[in-house]
């Protein structure tokens, strides 16, 4: 286990609804109940998910912008889940986090070069060729123009902003890279430069990433492993190959079957094997007992409202390859291409 | 190697001048970025409302700048009495338009004769410098309530909160009237007008931040919410540089819009209160203490009360144009 840059354990987040004048606390939205991951050096977990469901609060606890409620933040074998902003700083050098909205991560009144020297000058970094040197290697190293340092985030372009924001979360060489869905607010040409992006600067600098995304085909082109979160708790978690081909709880059977597929030819098949969920999403506020996929479920049965699946390996599947549910999907309700049972249209 | 529109913004070289990019041996010239304020300023420019504005409140200030020069060449001073120019029988001035002449360019004074021309000059000074200092004096503790309200939340900001709805509610005009009654002639050392200057500042200025803190609060609520503050937050930076380097310069537009805004409302104060005989006291001259005298003579001598009301007016509506016109080009979107 000491190959695990980072573990988080039992990690819960619940967010107090207060009310009224005195802020009683009548509630909870429970956006990560109870997680369990590790992050191996030099591999890039990916974390997928519909909207709500806990990634990217996950991430934010990973990074300590948040305060896990309750569980363990291991970086390095040190448990950093309670330690206070002070102590937290050198945890900042190796812990960087690259934000989705690439419009909203950009302070619009600063610089290029302030924005990315910001990291350097927080946490006291010399530079021994000067502040701006810095910058620009930082600019050149994610494919911008280095006489652009003094220019205004508004000025860029969306792919742009976002390969400034990775040369900020570069600029303290770290170790590990949260991406909050680095992608998804970009449009699908410039998805594909700043992915294979990542993928050079990964290799260069040997970083480990967790990659936070909804869209499955860009996390299965970037990651190694695979983890599928549902309502604040991972229901299945697998290597990359793995998953794409042996999916076993059924929400990660429907996320995928959902993944449109560019090829008229392939479509047909596609569109009979879709499992269209019906409903939404419960509230995290009050959550379902049990199994939380049940009430969404086509295989759901009375187990599934009393017992709590575990994160375990079902079937025959390695060690590597966890589910959380009591009736894991076979590979011959997959592969048979019918739809699968009660699934309704 | 270039992204961008850089064709169109070779011209700007004026941002980067302390840096020694600008002459990078390869021949390169660093590319100047166009900063919201450079943009703001060519919009300014272009609104010609906007700028007229600017230009009567520049010469209302350079006016009370060169009161006393000014005075000395076409006035005289402010409490000498010209009894010559004072009919004996109905004490309004001698000649038509409330004496206007060679010697007094803007008449004088019903019964006292004193020279309107100087009064208006020097009661510019005091309006002016009650109106901005105070403006000023709002600014500062509605950014700093505000910011501290919107950022930290909680009980902070449940207190801050219900302490401007207070004096928002306050009866401002009252408390003045009050107030004044009771202070000392000299405080701090000072008396006289400047006495009452300070006062004045402190009051209209005291109860004017809840209006800026709102604002700011506002703002800073849903600025903090924002990806930058994480970001920063996440690269290790504490509140103070949350708070002053990357809030505030967001802010800088809203504050400046206010604080040009509430001027004019500040004159209009310091007027009442000078009209009302809680402003500056005679026999120092200001506009609203113009205004009250006139209300004896005005169907007598009604230029009288129409200059000071003159001078009121174009120097709020210039404050308020030129406000309205800076909101427009910080923030062209509250249209």
């Amino acid at each position: 286990m000491t190959d695990n840059l980072l573990e988080v354990s039992g990690l819960k987040m619940h967010f107090p609804i207060t009310k009224g004048v005195f802020k009683r606390k009548v509630g909870a939205v429970r956006a990560v109940d109870g997680i369990d991951l590790a992050v191996k050096k030099g591999e890039t977990l990916g974390l997928v998910g519909e909207s709500g469901c806990g990634k990217s609060t996950t991430g934010r606890l990973m990074t300590r912008i948040l305060e896990p409620t309750e569980g363990k933040v291991l970086f390095d074998g040190r448990d950093v889940s309670h330690v206070g902003q002070a102590g937290l700083r050198p945890l900042r050098r190796d812990v960087q986090m690259i934000f989705q909205d690439p419009y909203s991560s950009l302070n619009p009144r600063h610089t290029v070069g302030s924005i990315i020297s910001a990291p350097l000058q927080i946490q006291n970094i010399p530079t021994p060729n000067g502040l701006k040197s810095a910058v620009q290697d930082l600019l050149k190293l994610v494919g911008l123009n280095p006489e652009h340092y003094n220019r205004y985030p508004h000025e860029f372009s969306g792919g742009q902003r976002q390969r400034i924001g990775i040369a900020r979360a570069l600029a303290l060489r770290p170790k590990l890279i949260v991406a909050d869905e680095p992608v998804s607010a970009l449009d699908v040409s410039i998805q594909a430069q700043v992915v294979n992006l990542l993928d050079d600067l990964q290799r260069e600098f040997d970083l480990t990433y967790v990659f936070i995304a909804h869209d499955l085909s860009v996390v299965r082109h970037i990651s190694d492993r695979v983890a599928v979160m549902y309502l604040g708790r991972v229901v299945e978690i697998a290597d990359r190959e793995q998953l794409y081909k042996n999916p076993r709880h059924p929400y990660t059977v429907a996320l995928m079957s959902a993944v449109p597929v560019p090829d008229p030819a392939r479509r047909e098949r596609a569109q009979r094997n879709r499992v269209l969920l019906t409903g939404d999403v419960p509230s995290p506020i009050n959550p379902p007992s049990g199994c939380r996929f049940r009430t969404r479920c086509w295989k759901a049965q009375d187990i599934c409202a009393t017992e709590d699946p575990a994160l375990i390996p079902r079937l025959e599947d390695p060690a590597s390859h966890q589910t959380a549910c009591h009736f894991p999907v076979t590979e011959d309700e997959v592969v048979a291409g019918r739809r699968p049972a009660g699934a309704q249209a | 190697m270039s992204i961008g529109p850089e064709a169109s913004i070779t011209d700007e070289r004026s941002a980067p001048t302390d840096d020694a990019a600008a002459v990078r041996g390869t021949g390169d010239t660093a590319i100047a970025g166009r900063s919201l304020k450079q943009i703001a300023w060519r919009r300014l420019k272009r609104d010609k409302v906007a700028m007229g504005g600017a230009f009567v409140v520049m010469f209302l200030v350079l006016l009370a700048i060169l009161a006393p020069v000014l005075a000395r060449i076409w006035g005289h001073p402010v409490n000498e009495f010209h009894g010559d120019q004072i009919d004996p029988t109905f004490s309004t001035p001698i000649g038509s338009f409330g004496g206007i002449s060679k010697d007094f360019i803007l008449g004088v004074e019903p019964s006292s004769g004193r020279d309107i021309f100087s009064r208006i000059l020097y009661g510019a000074q005091t309006t002016l410098i009650v109106a901005v200092l105070s403006a000023l004096v709002s600014t500062v503790l509605g950014t700093l309530f505000g910011l501290a309200a919107g950022y930290l939340g909680g009980w902070v900001d449940s207190i801050i909160s219900r302490v401007m709805d207070f004096l928002l509610a306050f009866p401002q005009l009252l408390f003045a009237i009050a107030l004044v009654s009771v202070l000392p002639q000299s405080i701090f050392g000072v008396s006289g007008r400047w006495s009452r200057v300070l006062v004045l500042i402190g009051v209209i200025g005291f109860f004017g931040w809840p209006y800026i803190g709102r604002i700011v609060r506002g703002q800073t609520l849903s600025l903090r919410e924002r990806e930058f503050i994480e970001a920063s937050k996440s690269l290790g930076a504490g509140s103070r540089r949350i708070l002053f380097r990357e809030l505030l310069p967001n802010l800088a537009a809203p504050i400046l819009v206010y604080t040009t805004l509430i001027i004019p409302t500040n004159i209009l104060t310091d007027a009442a209160l000078s009209f009302l005989g809680v402003g500056i006291p005679p026999p120092n001259p200001s506009w609203g203490g113009m205004l009250s005298d006139a209300l004896s003579y005005y169907t007598d001598d009604p230029m009288y009360m129409i200059i000071p009301g003159v001078m009121i007016f174009v120097t709020v509506l210039a404050f308020n144009l030129f406000g309205d016109g800076l909101r427009d080009a910080l923030d062209p979107k509250a249209r």
